[in-house]
């Protein structure tokens, strides 16, 4: 509803030919209505705003850092090896992770009763919701603590983050295939445990990538977990060996951070450009193919 | 039959393939088993980890647990070398930063879920909402980064002496200190680490309220701020506090970004602008430097008492959107 200046005056005979224009308390109401309004465009655009200034920061301080020495060599010059020992703790992490998550979803939407059901997903909604400083102490405790760091063992706590974000992405895809699939093979006689594997799994296969990936971004991202478990890794040379500490990119993000090192900021923000850049494309890589498999499962 | 088969869908070739010969059988007997089997033990391996991680964490905190009891919880002093440990001066700081996150964070969050799911076009709601997700997907140690080392100048210099020239007769806005590591700073890295949280889940929750009752009520006369507070608000409350709480058990636990805003302090005090500690910081930040065998112990302690809070908080939080399910889909 428009509201034009100078609509407050005193009631006139009503005019048939003037605009319509509010009045009185509705004009007040409208008032209020489009203040508020104003206030939620606001708000989204301030959450818009914050995110572009902070990436803002972290891509203008990174391309100062990044070089090709940058990405290849070891420390000093660069942080190819943090890079490798991150792609291999998170790899090992998403290796285990995967079957479990799958499993679990296949467990919730095709195995479980109304009883079963319940329980299961309040535990995933937990392990989620569990920070991840908890978990980070628990696997010190399990397997660091008189035993040593080792790259696996940050993978075994990145790999219990991983599992409730793979159950639940794939199970919202499960949820997706049609039930006339389902008994379609049943009506042909298929076994169960046949229609599962050449039927059901192959039709989300999408979502189980995405949800996957989604959770990758996730573990490359965390940093208590590794923090606890890994510190002692290095960056000069290349370790490749997972039994061995590793290091990684946000644990060396955080230790720069905490030094106080003018030189080592600029490391810092060229490792958190690379970081987020990976993230990023993760990220939006595995919305573009959600959105094409659940075209392909609803059409 | 013919020798060359009709060209099947898969589904064809199974059945085809699905003569019931007794070896058959009995392989798709087994294979039922297996999988449901295989597929049963992830669920339990999962609980076990639960289980375990709830076992481990507590029997670590034993040692400090028989020492200080209860009292750990009202006591101040955290003092490593003399073997003191108290977490009352972290708890406050959980407290106080998670209340600053969720107390700024949530009305902004709820905005923006209303702005997303009742006001904007499809266009602009396909970019601003992968958008708001992507603020989610930044890792938290960058966040913490950019705080440290942006923000934290910035709010030093003219956001925390403007609030305590301002507003410096309540003791919450004391005088800045020379760094930008703060309470205040960690609260504002939580507000933005919660936002993108509540936001999604309330804009789901808004974009799931019935059509026909908002219709009804602009077509009473109620303007659209009054169809939002009169009808979409009230009918997903319980969601939107669930989507609150699922904020807060992020930020209650998040120990990286906090730790490296927050300067590291270990007191309890009102001001917001001095350092200070949550429970999951001082765990990041001193974990891997015990001084004595209590420490370690007490930072168990920490993380047992966080471990029930976020358990809680979670808890409760999918208990809620049950509860707010159940009553949506029973609602004509």
């Amino acid at each position: 509803m428009r509201l034009l200046p100078g609509s407050r005056r005193e009631p006139e005979p009503f005019d048939p030919t003037q605009p319509l224009v509010a009045t009185g308390n509705l004009r007040r109401r409208n008032g209020v209505s489009v203040f508020i309004q104003g206030l939620a465009v606001a708000a989204a655009f301030a959450a818009v705003a914050v995110l572009v200034i902070v990436i803002i920061a972290v891509v203008s301080h990174g391309v100062k850092a990044i070089s090709w020495d940058f990405i290849t060599k070891g420390e000093p010059e660069g942080i190819g090896p943090t890079l490798v020992g991150s792609g291999i703790i998170v790899g090992i992490a998403t290796l285990i992770a995967m079957p479990i998550g799958v499993l679990i979803a296949l467990f919730l939407s095709e195995y479980s009763g109304r009883r079963s059901k319940r329980p299961v997903q309040l535990m995933m909604d937990v392990m989620n919701g569990l920070p991840s400083i908890i978990i980070a102490v628990f696997v010190y405790i399990l397997l660091v603590a008189h035993k040593g760091q080792a790259g696996w063992k940050a993978s075994v706590a990145l790999a219990i983050i991983e599992v409730p974000l793979i159950a639940r992405g794939t199970q919202e895809v499960l949820n997706l295939v049609p039930s006339a699939q389902r008994e379609a093979a049943d009506a042909l006689g298929v076994a169960r445990w046949r229609s599962v594997l050449t039927i059901i799994l192959p039709a989300a296969t999408g979502g189980i990538v995405t949800a996957t990936l989604l959770s990758v971004a996730r573990a490359a991202g965390e940093t208590a977990p590794v923090l606890l478990i890994t510190a002692l890794g290095h960056g000069d040379t290349f370790h490749f060996n997972p039994l061995e500490p590793l290091p990684s990119v946000p644990v060396k993000i955080f230790q720069l951070s905490e030094e106080a090192n003018p030189e080592g900021f600029t490391e810092a923000w060229g490792l958190s450009l690379i970081l987020i850049a990976i993230i990023l494309v993760l990220g939006l890589g595995s919305r573009a193919l959600l959105n094409r498999s659940k075209r392909k499962l609803t059409r | 039959m013919s020798a060359t088969p009709p060209a099947g869908t898969a589904s064809l070739k199974l059945a085809r393939s699905n003569r019931q010969s007794p070896a058959r059988k009995r392989a798709d007997r087994f294979g039922d088993v297996a999988l449901r089997v295989i597929c049963a033990a992830a669920a339990v391996l999962a609980a076990v980890v639960l289980i375990l991680i709830a076992k481990e964490v507590f029997e670590g905190a034993q040692p400090s647990f028989a020492k200080f009891g209860f009292s750990f919880v009202t006591h101040q002093e955290w003092a490593p070398p003399l073997e003191q440990f108290g977490g009352r001066g972290l708890i406050f700081g959980t407290l106080i930063t998670s209340a600053m996150a969720l107390l700024i964070g949530a009305p902004v969050a709820i905005s923006i879920g209303i702005f997303l799911a009742l006001m904007a076009p499809a266009a602009v709601r396909n970019v601003i909402s992968p958008l708001v997700e992507m603020l989610a997907a930044i890792p938290s140690v960058i966040l913490g980064f950019w705080g440290l080392i942006i923000l934290g100048p910035v709010l030093v210099n003219t956001v925390e002496p403007f609030l305590h020239n301002t507003f410096g007769f309540i003791p919450i806005f004391g005088s800045p200190q020379t760094t930008g590591a703060s309470i205040f700073n960690a609260g504002l890295i939580l507000t933005i680490m919660v936002i993108p949280i509540i936001a999604s889940v309330t804009r789901d929750l808004f974009a799931a309220v019935p059509r026909d009752l908002q219709d009804g009520a602009a077509a009473l006369g109620s303007t659209r701020w009054e169809v939002i507070r009169g009808v979409v608000l009230p009918t997903t409350l319980s969601g939107i506090m669930g989507a609150c709480l699922l904020g807060l058990g992020r930020a209650l636990g998040e120990a990286i970004a906090v730790s490296q805003v927050i300067g590291g302090g270990t007191e309890s005090h009102l001001s917001l602008f001095k350092n200070g500690g949550t429970m999951a910081s001082i765990i990041a930040l001193q974990f891997n430097s015990p001084v004595n065998a209590l420490h370690t112990a007490s930072l168990y302690y920490l993380a047992a008492l966080l471990l029930i809070i976020g358990v809680a908080a979670n808890l409760l939080a999918s208990w809620i959107t049950l509860r707010f399910r159940a009553a949506a889909g029973g609602a004509p």
